[in-house]
């Protein structure tokens, strides 16, 4: 097998080791991207530790604040990234 | 009270304005106004199919029975939204690259273009969906029934089955009509997207208006409202956390697979910028849709009478404390949600029925694939409205069959889990080179069968599995309990469904892909498809050279249409430099080729098409090489190579072309000294036999002397006019004519060239447009018109129909004046089309008379009056087209 | 009882002109014009000598001729051909496939009667 070869990402060749400002802000933006997915599904896991028992219950006018607030948080973050990518131009090839 | 009637003529209105919209998007698109179509906002509206009657309804519903469960079926489609760069990004990129039809043309073409795998989707989604349908046709009629006998719902069989009946035809039609206007499903359809981002702003806003006016009319305010709530029966969070967790996976897997939501997201997108907006406004869309429910359904409770169907708070409300206005904007709500997805459904089913199941068959069924006789475009548009017809028409029996009534409720989730069987497959293909067609396959019926029995079955309740399966388990085998697979039962029959069915779906997927080894078309593919962003080349190479251009033009011209297929031709053969009309079949045209196909009848089907044609469905040595090697450099490496040797083996070939013409050439005239020599012996034979009969006989009749001395002087003006030919063509081959220019009309030049050329021999019928004809020359007109004679004559002589006929049609284009001469005989061989135009050529063996040099004449002539004269391929039969300038100007 | 040729050949004017000369001498001359059914027209008239042209609608005459020497009947009949073509493959083609005589148009009368006469006597007498 080939394997550890794969591990060559296909950029190597194509991106040099140190790049500019500004593509380096693009890279970490594609980074931001990636991880916004991500930090919703943690944000909306914690309702699973919410306690279901008659004493210390949350109350469903705090549910309903909590999980709408992460949803307007993560639609303003994508908002900022897609218009930053946007100003970013078009992403170059390397990157899926 | 709003009447029924009156309700009617509101929802009639509301469908003849969606069909105005629908009407003005395709006329504005037809005239290239299509800005303000592929706004990102309409990308964006029409994701909204997403939110159906079953949402739009049932989330007040769900809110009012379980709580907060109803979040789960935004928060999904939210978060793969938000995370569009992972996936949906890819996805896009894949659909436009690889002219993706529909989900099922997803897997198949990742799968070595598989159709296999093309019909088990397609049967999974038809299955998956059929209920859906079902389920918006129900909430049509249930909503109609409210405004019938508000609060007291009293069925009536007939009036509802009749509703539901009225609406589903009329569903079928707008599909129809706005659905199948275009063949090429990348064309899009502008008309449908339009309508639908306008059902998805009324959808939003009539939700919206029933949420205010709860909050701020009924309640008084945000702070009264979340008290409101805290002090309902839904008070505390009460959520079953295995549910809460698995229908958000659920419903993010279900948007990526639901046909409905494929088609908008990628079949229809024409911008990856769209995603981009997408990706924050969609949420937003979703949390607007959903911010109101709960409220709405906490009032509903308070306010409505108990024992009230909670799926119909959102009309119910606003009907019980005298909004009207209110209540039929909301109806109108429901009706956008409903009407909105089956369109949008029955698009994405019947391109995938049609594609994968109706023509494959259709194709075998008239023998040879694409070698059928005729335009095989009207039969796909016929199978695409049989199906959309069809698709329709089963949501409208399930419908009748079921009854309505709560079965269908919790058809929703079932179907989403279905379709979510598809997800592995989706998945890995585009993530994983690794994934084979077995994988997929072994993947897609196994976690199909799953869902089927633990769910689908179950759910559809009486009947379907008998008590004695669903309590003690098939064949009597406890652990085969459908509701509690392997002994573990107390699981939520829909996550026990979703986990298992996905569990040994994904397992068998993985499995079965390590195990079987890929063909090479699939290791393409997935090489294609896993790393689309640094290969935007196509997915393969054909091997040209076998193709026999002229073959497959005539194939696209039945698929694509005449104008557009010769268009396409023309575009490439001057791309590749060439003279005349056709291409050289090079791997990259083929490849264009079939991309253009597959928009139409799907890739497997163009794959296999191209691959009658081109010889075998056999990959190239190339193909192999590109595939050889999983690193990525070497990939990259063997592409270029790919490349290089393909323009090798091309000049190669162009090559060993150029030594067969060659060769050909000297036969040729090996030949042409023979038949120059025959031409040339036989009138001198015959001239010396007779003058030395006059010579040395005595004796001879004053007539016999006569009648020999005759001959003497025809054969020698025979070998004078054979003589001129040779002369002629090698004055005009050495450039040196003097044109005679003058003025003539067209009409005229004809007139004398058919009379000329049509004395004798079989009779020849010519047709001509002597209104087209009306054109003023000024051009050598005696040379011109030899080039018409020749061209006439050898019609006469050649042309083998029974009744043989000329057309000769005038047009003009680009400045030149097109004159085709087209006759209805079995035309020229491919082989032979090259030569016809050299000289001493010869097409038939039939005996014409003539030393062959007639055409070598006619395209010298037309070079030295600044024109051309070329064989035009794929007509009936001969046909050739003559241009020239009106007006010739001597090249200084 | 005069001898009997068959002239197959398809440009008029020759056939005219070699009836003609073969006439004078003595001859009875029969005609045939088409390749196809060359060899039937020999088989049904028994000439005693063939003029045969290569160029013939329908079939070469050195196809005609290789029929006509595989079959028992015709296998040693005296066959004298013309070709317009006169290149010398055309001569080796002719003779390979085993003919009698050869001669190339155009030809003198003189010469197609000397031929002819080389090949069979004109009238009575066996060779």
């Amino acid at each position: 097998m080939i394997e550890p070869a794969r591990d060559l990402t296909p950029d190597r060749p194509r991106s040099p080791l140190f790049l500019q400002r500004q593509s380096y802000r693009l890279r970490r933006l594609m980074d931001a991207a990636r991880f916004l997915p991500v930090l919703g599904l943690l944000l909306w896991s914690v309702p699973l530790l919410w306690s279901i028992g008659d004493e210390e219950t949350v109350s469903s006018s705090g549910a309903l604040i909590y999980i709408f607030g992460v949803w307007m948080a993560l639609i303003l973050a994508a908002f900022v990234v897609s218009l930053r990518l946007r100003l970013g131009g078009d992403e170059p090839g390397a990157g899926g | 009270m709003i009447t029924l009637n009156a309700l009617v003529a509101v929802c009639l209105t509301y469908v003849v304005f969606l069909f105005s919209v629908a009407f003005v998007a395709e006329r504005s698109a037809l005239r290239g106004q299509v800005r303000w179509l592929k706004a990102p906002l309409v990308y964006t509206l029409s994701l909204s199919i997403y939110c159906t009657a079953w949402t739009f309804y049932g989330a007040v519903g769900s809110a009012a029975r379980s709580g907060f469960e109803y979040l789960t079926i935004y928060l999904g489609p939210s978060i793969v939204m938000v995370g569009w760069w992972w996936v949906l990004r890819k996805l896009v990129r894949i659909g436009r690259s690889q002219r993706i039809t529909s989900v099922a043309d997803l897997v198949s073409s990742r799968y070595g273009k598989s159709n296999l795998l093309a019909i088990c989707v397609t049967v999974l989604a038809v299955i998956g969906t059929t209920p859906y349908i079902a389920l918006q046709l129900q909430s049509v009629t249930l909503s109609f029934e409210v405004f019938a006998q508000p609060g007291v719902p009293s069925p009536e069989e007939g009036a509802r089955s009749y509703t539901a009946l009225w609406v589903a035809f009329g569903l079928a039609i707008f599909t129809v009509i706005f659905g199948t206007r275009n063949l090429d499903a990348n064309e899009r359809h502008h008309g449908v997207v339009m309508a639908i981002a306008v059902e998805a702003v009324v959808k939003l806003a009539a939700l919206m208006a029933v949420g205010i006016f709860v909050v701020w009319g009924l309640s008084g305010g945000v702070a009264q409202t979340l008290d409101r709530i805290d002090a309902s029966e839904l008070g505390h969070w009460q959520m079953n956390g295995g549910r809460w967790a698995g229908l958000t996976l659920l419903s993010a897997a279900a948007f990526l697979c639901l046909p409905r939501m494929f088609q908008v997201l990628v079949v229809e997108s024409d911008d990856e910028g769209h995603l981009r907006t997408a990706s924050w406004a969609f949420p937003l869309y979703l949390m607007l849709m959903s911010l109101f429910v709960v409220p709405i359904a906490v009032v509903g409770l308070d306010l409505l009478p108990a024992g009230s169907n909670p799926d119909l708070f959102v009309l119910t409300v606003p009907l019980a404390t005298g909004q009207e206005g209110l209540a039929v904007l909301s109806f109108l709500g429901g009706f956008s949600s409903a009407t909105s997805m089956v369109i949008v459904a029955a698009i994405a089913l019947s391109t995938m029925v049609s594609n994968h199941i109706v023509m494959p068959i259709f194709l075998r069924l008239t023998g040879n694939g694409a070698s059928v006789s005729g335009d095989v475009r009207h039969v796909v548009l016929l199978s695409r409205r049989l199906s959309i017809a069809g698709v329709v028409t089963l949501g409208y029996i399930y419908y009748s069959l079921s009854g309505g009534g709560t079965a269908l409720a919790t058809i929703g989730l079932v179907s989403f889990a279905g379709v979510a069987q598809v997800l592995p497959a989706m998945l890995g293909g585009i993530f994983w080179r690794g994934a084979t067609r077995v994988g997929a396959l072994a993947g897609l019926i196994i976690g199909f069968a799953i869902w089927l029995y633990t769910l689908f079955l179950p759910s559809i309740g009486n009947g379907a599995l008998s008590d004695m399966i669903m309590t003690q388990g098939l064949f009597g085998l406890a652990w085969l309990r459908p509701q509690a697979l392997f002994g573990i039962s107390g699981l939520d029959p829909l996550l026990h469904a979703f986990l298992w069915s996905i569990a040994f779906n994904v397992i068998a997927f993985i499995t079965f892909s390590l195990a079987s080894f890929p063909s090479p078309l699939e290791r393409l593919q997935g090489a294609q498809f896993v790393n689309v962003f640094d290969h935007s080349g196509g997915p393969r190479s054909w091997s040209g050279g076998v193709a026999q251009a002229e073959d497959l033009m005539i194939m696209a011209q039945r698929i694509l249409g005449a104008p557009e297929a010769q268009a396409l031709f023309e575009r490439e053969a001057r791309r590749q430099g060439a003279r005349g009309m056709l291409p050289d079949p090079s791997p990259d045209f083929l490849e264009t080729l079939e991309k253009e196909l597959s928009g139409s009848v799907g890739a497997a089907t163009a794959h296999a098409m191209v691959g009658q044609i081109v010889g075998g469905m056999s990959v190239s040595v190339e193909d192999l090489m590109a595939v050889a090697d999983e690193s990525a450099q070497l990939m990259e490496y063997s592409s270029r190579l790919e490349t290089q040797s393909n323009e090798l083996s091309r000049t190669a070939r162009q090559l060993r072309e150029a030594n067969q013409k060659l060769t050909r050439l000297s036969v040729q005239k090996d030949a042409f000294l023979s038949q120059i020599s025959h031409e040339l012996r036989t009138p001198m034979t015959s001239i010396r036999a007779f003058s030395e009969i006059l010579r040395d006989t005595s004796g001879l009749t004053a007539s016999e002397q006569n009648k020999y001395a005759s001959i003497i002087h025809d054969e020698a003006i025979r070998l004078t006019r054979l003589l001129d030919d040779l002369l002629d063509l090698s004055v005009l081959e050495n450039g040196q004519v003097n044109l005679n220019l003058r003025q003539g009309l067209l009409s005229d030049l004809l007139d004398r060239a058919a009379a000329a050329a049509n004395d004798g021999g079989h009779d020849l019928r010519i047709r001509r447009d002597v209104r087209a004809e009306q054109v003023m020359l000024n051009t050598d007109l005696d040379r011109l018109s030899q080039v018409f004679i020749n061209l006439i004559a050898n019609a006469r002589k050649y042309c083998d129909a029974d009744v043989p006929e000329l057309e000769i049609r005038v047009s003009e284009e680009k400045g030149l004046l097109v004159i085709d001469f087209i006759d209805n005989g079995s035309g020229i061989s491919a082989e032979a089309q090259d030569m016809i135009f050299e000289k001493f050529a010869r097409v038939s063996d039939r005996q014409a008379g003539g030393a062959g040099l007639g055409l070598a004449i006619s395209r010298q002539i037309m070079t030295r009056l600044g024109g051309h004269i070329t064989y035009l391929p794929g007509r009936s039969g001969a046909a050739f087209r003559v241009e020239l300038p009106r007006n010739f100007v001597v090249p200084a | 009882m005069a001898k009997q040729v068959l002239v197959i050949e398809d440009e008029p004017n020759i056939i005219e002109a070699i009836s003609f000369i073969l006439l004078r001498d003595g001859w009875t001359v029969k005609t045939h014009s088409n390749g196809l059914t060359a060899v039937e027209a020999v088989l049904e008239r028994k000439p005693d000598v063939v003029i045969l042209d290569v160029m013939l609608p329908g079939k070469s005459g050195y196809d005609i001729l290789r029929e006509l020497r595989e079959l028992p009947e015709t296998a040693g009949l005296p066959i004298l051909m013309l070709t317009a073509r006169g290149q010398t493959k055309d001569r080796e083609l002719a003779e390979r496939a085993g003919v009698s005589h050869f001669m190339t148009k155009p030809f003198s009368n003189a010469e197609v009667l000397d031929a002819v006469h080389a090949l069979v006597a004109p009238v009575g007498g066996a060779t």
